[in-house]
C-alpha cells in the first residue's frame, strides 16, 4: 500500500508535467503562427480545457480508483468517528480490552501449549518412568536405567536425574544449593551444550569415580563473576571437593518438576546413598530420552516392553511387573495446565464475543441516528455497495484501533500478569508475542470488525428513502428491535455459560475447602535444616545428638508450641515410600510382591504439631528411641487395607529398609498426602509412621543433610520464620535453613489453579452479566418508548396496569428465556471441557445449572422492570395527545 | 468526474484508439504531437479533445499497447514520448480490419443499391 502510494505521487507529478509541456508546445505553435505570447497562452489553455478534470479522468485509467476510494472512505470514517468521540472511545476501549485479553491469553497458550520445545528436534524428546503396581509414573532405579540404555534399539540417547541439595561452604556464607544428580549423557539428550568447559563424559556417572560437577549460569555469575577460569576450580559440596568441569548456559530451562533455579549438576554416582546400586530401590529418579529419527512413541514403547520384559526375566526379585513409561516430553510438561489454559482461552473468547455484540449494538443505535445521512447519500446516487463499504471501513477502523491498543496492552501486560498469577506456568519464559500471536490478533481484529460491522451495515445500507426523508419518519424501527433482540439473546446465552463455569468453580472450591486434610494447617510452619558439612561421615550417635539439639533449640523459642523433625513424606509437599510385609503372612519372594506404604519418619511430638487425631492405641514416646524395640503407627487406610476388621495393634510388620521387624502400636487418622483434590484419585493410600530416632544407622547417616522440620506456633507469635532462622543460626553458623513455608500457603498454592480459574471466570461472568442486563434494559426501554401510544390506547380502552406490566415484562422474558435456553444447551456441551478443574461436582451439576439460570432470569427481570414501570405510568391522555 | 468528458471518451473510444495507434506507427511522438498529427492528417477535420487524448494514452499504456519515456525535445523541454509496442502493432492491425468492416458495412447501409448491383 505504501509502495503504490509513493508511486502514485510520482505519476501524479509526471502527469502534471506532461500536461504543462502540452500547454507550452501549443502556445509555442500559436506564437510561431504570429499570435501575441499572452493571447497564445490563454488560447492554448482554453483549448486544453479543465486541467483538474483531465487529470482526474486520466488518473482513473491507472486502475487505482479502489485505493483512492478506500482512502476517501477512511478519511470520511475518521471524520465521522471524531464527530462522536464518546461512542468511538467506548467502542475502541471495549474492543481493546477484549482483543488485548485474547491476545494475552493466546500468547500464553501459544508459548506453553503450541510452540515446540526450545531444543533441536523437540518432537523426538520423551519423558521416561517406571510403571509399577502402585505408580503409573514411578521412579527408575539406576541399575535398571543403565540396562535400558544398553539394550534399547529405538533411542539415540537417554538421561536420568533427580533433585538434590548440597551445603556449599568455602565461598562466603554457607548456603544450600539446589542440585540435580544426573547421568552422563543428560544434556546431550536435550542437545544443550555447556557455555564453557564440558559436560560429563561416559562413565563419569559411575559409583566411586572422582567427584566432578557442572554449575549453572546463575551460580557462575553469583559466585565466580562469570570468570572463564572457573573450569578446573574446586567447589566444596557437603564438605567434599568437586572439580568444576563446565558451566550450563544461564538460558537453560527445563520445565519439569525440580529443574527450576538449579545451581549445580553432579553425576549420579557421587550420591552416597547405599540404595543407589539396588535394582529395586525407588529413589525418585526419572528419565528423558531422544528417539531415533523416524521412530514413533509407540515403537519406542514396544521396544521398551521387550527391554523391561528381559529384565523381569533376569531379575524377577526386583523387576517382575515393572514396565517402562514413555511419554511425550512436551505433553508431560504442560499436562497440568492444558485444561486450565484452554478453559480460560474459551472464556476470554466469550468475553470478546460479548464485547463485539455490545459494539454492534452501539453501531446499530448510531445507524438509526444516521439513517437520514444514508438516505441522502443514496438519493444523491451512492450505490448500496458503496454505503456498505463505507460502514465496514468505519467498523474496521474501530476494530483496528482497538486491536492496536489491545496488542500494546497484551505486550505489556502478559509478563506482568504471569508474574502476578499464583499459578506457576510451565515454559513461562517462552511466552511472548511471536508471528503466530500477531497473526491471531490480526485475524480476531478483522473478524471483530466484520462481525460487529456487517449486521448494522447491512441494515443501514438499504434505508427506506421515502419514510426516512419524511420529517419524523421512523424507518426500520421494527427491524432494529429484532436485531437488538438477537444481540440480547446472544449476550444472555454467553453470560449464562460463563456464570455456570464460575458457579461450578465456586462449588468445587467450597468442596475443596471443606475437605479435611487430616491435620490442622493453620499456624503450622515447615522448613528444612541441614547440619554443618563437617557432620558428613560423622557417626550416627553424633547426628542423633545434633538433631535432638535442633529440636530443643526450636522448641525453646517463645511462642512455639510443638516441634517435630520429619523425614520421608511431608503431606502435600513430597512423598516417600517403604516396602514391608506383614508378619505371619508368607514372606514375599521379591520386592515386587511386597506391600507399599507412604512413609513418615517423625518424632513423638508429631501428632501435637499436626493435630492429626489418634484413633487407637498410642503414638510414639521419647522412649521409642535407638535403644528400644522398633514400633510403628499406621493410619486407618493402612488398618483397613491390611487388617480389615481385625485390630492391628500388637501386630508386627517387617520393613525392608528400616531395620526389619516393628510392632504396630497405634492407629491415626488418614492424611490427604496427595493434595485435597487428588488424594482420592491416587492408588497409594496406606500410611506408616516411624520414630525418627529408630532410623537405622545408614539412613541416619544420610539425614544430616536436609531433614524436614514441622513447627506448631502460637497464632500471636510474631515473625515466626525469622525466629526459627535465628534459633538455627544460634546453634552454629554452618547450620542452614531452607524452603520455609506455612502449611496454609502450601494448601492454598495447591488449589491455585482452581482459585485463579474461579477469579477469572467469575470476573468474566460478572462482566457478561452486566453487559447482558444493560442490553436487555436498553431494548425494553426502546420498545416501551416506541409503543407509548399503543399502551396509551390500551389503557384508555380499559387495560389495567398489571396488563401493561405483563405485556412489557413478557417481551423481556421471551428474550431472556430464549437466551437462557441456548445458554443451557451450550453449557451442557462446553462444561465437560473443564471437568479436570472440578472437584466434588459434576460438569453438568443440575443444581448449579438451575440456580444460575434462575439468577440470570431474575437479573433480566429486574432489568426489564424499570422500563416496565415507566410504561405503567403512561398517562393515556398525554400519550394520545401526540397521536 | 464530469459526465461531459466521460461521454466523449465512450463516444470516441474505439476510433480514438485506432487513430492514436496509427499515428504512432510513423514513429514515437508526444501527446501534443499526436493531437497535431491527427488534426493535420485529417485535413483539420478531426480535432482531438485533450480531455479524451490523455486518458486514452494512459489507458493504452496500461494495456501495454504503447509505452512512454521521458525525452528532451528540440526546445530543451522534457516531454513524455509514446511508442508503439509489438502488442500494440497487432492491436492496430485488428482494429484496422475491424474499422474496414464497419466502414464497409456502413457504406453498404448508406448505398444499398450499389451493393446489390455489385452482388
Amino acid at each position: 500500500m505504501t509502495f503504490s502510494f509513493w508511486r502514485r505521487q510520482k505519476r501524479d507529478s509526471e502527469l502534471d508535467e506532461e500536461l504543462q509541456s502540452h500547454l507550452q508546445m501549443a502556445a509555442q505553435d500559436r506564437t510561431d503562427r504570429g499570435e501575441a505570447p499572452d493571447e497564445a497562452r490563454d488560447a492554448a489553455r482554453r483549448e486544453l480545457g479543465n486541467v483538474g478534470l483531465i487529470k482526474e479522468v486520466t488518473r482513473e485509467m491507472w486502475g487505482w480508483a479502489s485505493f483512492e476510494r478506500l482512502m476517501q472512505d477512511l478519511r470520511y470514517g475518521l471524520r465521522v468517528l471524531l464527530k462522536s468521540p464518546g461512542f468511538a472511545a467506548v467502542a475502541i476501549l471495549t474492543l481493546a480490552l477484549g482483543i488485548g485479553a485474547n491476545t494475552a491469553l493466546f500468547s500464553v497458550v501459544n508459548g506453553v501449549l503450541f510452540n515446540p520445545l526450545p531444543y533441536p528436534h523437540p518432537e523426538q524428546l520423551v519423558w521416561l518412568a517406571e510403571s509399577k503396581p502402585n505408580f503409573v509414573t514411578g521412579s527408575i532405579s539406576f541399575p535398571n536405567f543403565q540396562d535400558w540404555q544398553k539394550s534399547n534399539q529405538t533411542f539415540t540417547s537417554m538421561g536420568l536425574s533427580r533433585g538434590y541439595s548440597y551445603n556449599l561452604t568455602g565461598l562466603g556464607e554457607a548456603e544450600q544449593l539446589r542440585a540435580r544428580l544426573i547421568s552422563s549423557g543428560f544434556f546431550d539428550v536435550l542437545g544443550v551444550s555447556p557455555a564453557i568447559g564440558r559436560s560429563f563424559a561416559l562413565g563419569e556417572d559411575a559409583i566411586g569415580v572422582a567427584p566432578i560437577a557442572m554449575i549453572s549460569g546463575g551460580l557462575w555469575k553469583r559466585k565466580f563473576g562469570s570468570s572463564p577460569e572457573v573450569v578446573g576450580k574446586s567447589l566444596t559440596l557437603n564438605g567434599k571437593a568437586y572439580t568444576i568441569v563446565g558451566v550450563i548456559p544461564a538460558s537453560f530451562e527445563l520445565s519439569l518438576g525440580g529443574f527450576h533455579d538449579i545451581d549445580v549438576y553432579v553425576p549420579i554416582g557421587q550420591w552416597n546413598n547405599p540404595l543407589l546400586p539396588k535394582r529395586g530401590a525407588g529413589l525418585g529418579f526419572h528419565g528423558i530420552g531422544r528417539l531415533k529419527p523416524g521412530v514413533t512413541i509407540e515403537q519406542a514403547r514396544a521396544d521398551m516392553q521387550r527391554v523391561t520384559g528381559d529384565l523381569a526375566a533376569a531379575f524377577p526379585d526386583t523387576d517382575k511387573g515393572i514396565g517402562a513409561g514413555v511419554f511425550s516430553l512436551k505433553q508431560t510438561m504442560v499436562k497440568g495446565t492444558q485444561t486450565f489454559l484452554l478453559v480460560l482461552l474459551a472464556a476470554v473468547g466469550f468475553v470478546l464475543l460479548i464485547a463485539c455484540v455490545n459494539v454492534a449494538n452501539l453501531m446499530l443505535a448510531r445507524s438509526m441516528v444516521r439513517t437520514r445521512e444514508f438516505a441522502i447519500r443514496t438519493a444523491m446516487g451512492a450505490s448500496k455497495g458503496r454505503l456498505l463499504r463505507q460502514l465496514l471501513t468505519e467498523s474496521l477502523l474501530l476494530a483496528f484501533t482497538g486491536g492496536a491498543i489491545g496488542l500494546l496492552l497484551a505486550g505489556w501486560g502478559t509478563k506482568v500478569a504471569i508474574a502476578q498469577l499464583p499459578v506457576t506456568l510451565p515454559r513461562a519464559a517462552e511466552i511472548g508475542l511471536d508471528m503466530r500471536v500477531l497473526l491471531f490478533t490480526l485475524l480476531i481484529t478483522l473478524a471483530c470488525g466484520i462481525f460487529f460491522g456487517l449486521g448494522p451495515a447491512l441494515k443501514s445500507a438499504r434505508p427506506n428513502l421515502h419514510d426516512t426523508l419524511k420529517e419524523g419518519g421512523r424507518g426500520g424501527s421494527g427491524s432494529r428491535h429484532r436485531a437488538q433482540g438477537v444481540f440480547v439473546v446472544v449476550e444472555m446465552a454467553m453470560a449464562l455459560v460463563l456464570l455456570i463455569g464460575a458457579g461450578l468453580m465456586i462449588r468445587s472450591l467450597s468442596a475443596l475447602w471443606n475437605v479435611n486434610p487430616g491435620f490442622d494447617s493453620h499456624n503450622l510452619l515447615t522448613f528444612g535444616v541441614a547440619l554443618p558439612p563437617s557432620m558428613n561421615m560423622s557417626d550416627p550417635a553424633a547426628i542423633r545428638a545434633a538433631l535432638r539439639q535442633v529440636n530443643r533449640e526450636l522448641a525453646a523459642v517463645p511462642g512455639v508450641q510443638a516441634v517435630s523433625l520429619s523425614w520421608g513424606a511431608t503431606p502435600i509437599v513430597s512423598d516417600d515410600e517403604d516396602l514391608f510385609w506383614i508378619e505371619g503372612k508368607p514372606k514375599p519372594t521379591s520386592d515386587n510382591e511386597m506391600s507399599m506404604a507412604l512413609s513418615y519418619v517423625v518424632e513423638e511430638s508429631y501428632l501435637n504439631v499436626m493435630r492429626t487425631p489418634l484413633e487407637r492405641g498410642r503414638f510414639f514416646t521419647p522412649q521409642d528411641n535407638e535403644n528400644s524395640a522398633h514400633v510403628v503407627v499406621v493410619d486407618d487406610s493402612f488398618a483397613k487395607e491390611y487388617f480389615g476388621g481385625t485390630d492391628p495393634i500388637g501386630q508386627h510388620i517387617v520393613l525392608t529398609n528400616k531395620g526389619g521387624r516393628a510392632e504396630i502400636v497405634g492407629v491415626v487418622a488418614h492424611v490427604k498426602q496427595w493434595g485435597l483434590d487428588s488424594d482420592d484419585k491416587e492408588k497409594l493410600h496406606a500410611q506408616l509412621y516411624f520414630p525418627y530416632m529408630q532410623l537405622p544407622d545408614e539412613a541416619m547417616a544420610l539425614s544430616w543433610n536436609g531433614t524436614g522440620v514441622m513447627v506448631r506456633y502460637d497464632s500471636k507469635m510474631p515473625a515466626v520464620a525469622e525466629s526459627m532462622s535465628a534459633a538455627i543460626k544460634r546453634i552454629s553458623s554452618e547450620h542452614v535453613m531452607t524452603s520455609t513455608q506455612t502449611m496454609d500457603s502450601i494448601i492454598s498454592d495447591s488449589l491455585a489453579t482452581q482459585q485463579v480459574s474461579l477469579i477469572l471466570l467469575g470476573a468474566f461472568a460478572v462482566l457478561a452479566l452486566g453487559l447482558a442486563s444493560s442490553g436487555i434494559y436498553g431494548v425494553i426501554s426502546y420498545v416501551v418508548q416506541q409503543r407509548t401510544q399503543e399502551i396509551g390506547v390500551r389503557m384508555a380502552l380499559g387495560a389495567k396496569k398489571a396488563d401493561v406490566l405483563r405485556l412489557v415484562l413478557g417481551t423481556g422474558m421471551a428474550m431472556a428465556g430464549i437466551g437462557v435456553a441456548f445458554g443451557l444447551a451450550a453449557a451442557i456441551g462446553l462444561t465437560h471441557l473443564m471437568a479436570d478443574l472440578l472437584f466434588g461436582v459434576s460438569a453438568t451439576d443440575p443444581l448449579t445449572f438451575i440456580l444460575v439460570a434462575v439468577l440470570l432470569t431474575i437479573v433480566a427481570l429486574a432489568a426489564c422492570y424499570i422500563p416496565a414501570r415507566r410504561a405503567m405510568r403512561v398517562d393515556p391522555m398525554i400519550a394520545l395527545r401526540y397521536e | 468526474m464530469s459526465p461531459r468528458y466521460q461521454n466523449r471518451i465512450e463516444l470516441l473510444q474505439g476510433t480514438l484508439d485506432l487513430l492514436v495507434l496509427q499515428t504512432l506507427r510513423w514513429g514515437p511522438q508526444h501527446g501534443y504531437g499526436i493531437s497535431q498529427a491527427i488534426r493535420s492528417n485529417s485535413g483539420d477535420i478531426l480535432q482531438v479533445d485533450t480531455g479524451s487524448l490523455y486518458p486514452a494514452l494512459h489507458r493504452l499504456e496500461r494495456q501495454k499497447w504503447i509505452t512512454a519515456d521521458w525525452k528532451v525535445s528540440e526546445n530543451k523541454q522534457r516531454v513524455r514520448v509514446y511508442r508503439l509496442t509489438a502488442k500494440g502493432n497487432r492491436q492496430l492491425e485488428s482494429e484496422r480490419s475491424r474499422w474496414a468492416q464497419v466502414s464497409d458495412a456502413i457504406a453498404g447501409v448508406l448505398n444499398p443499391a450499389k451493393k446489390e448491383s455489385e452482388a
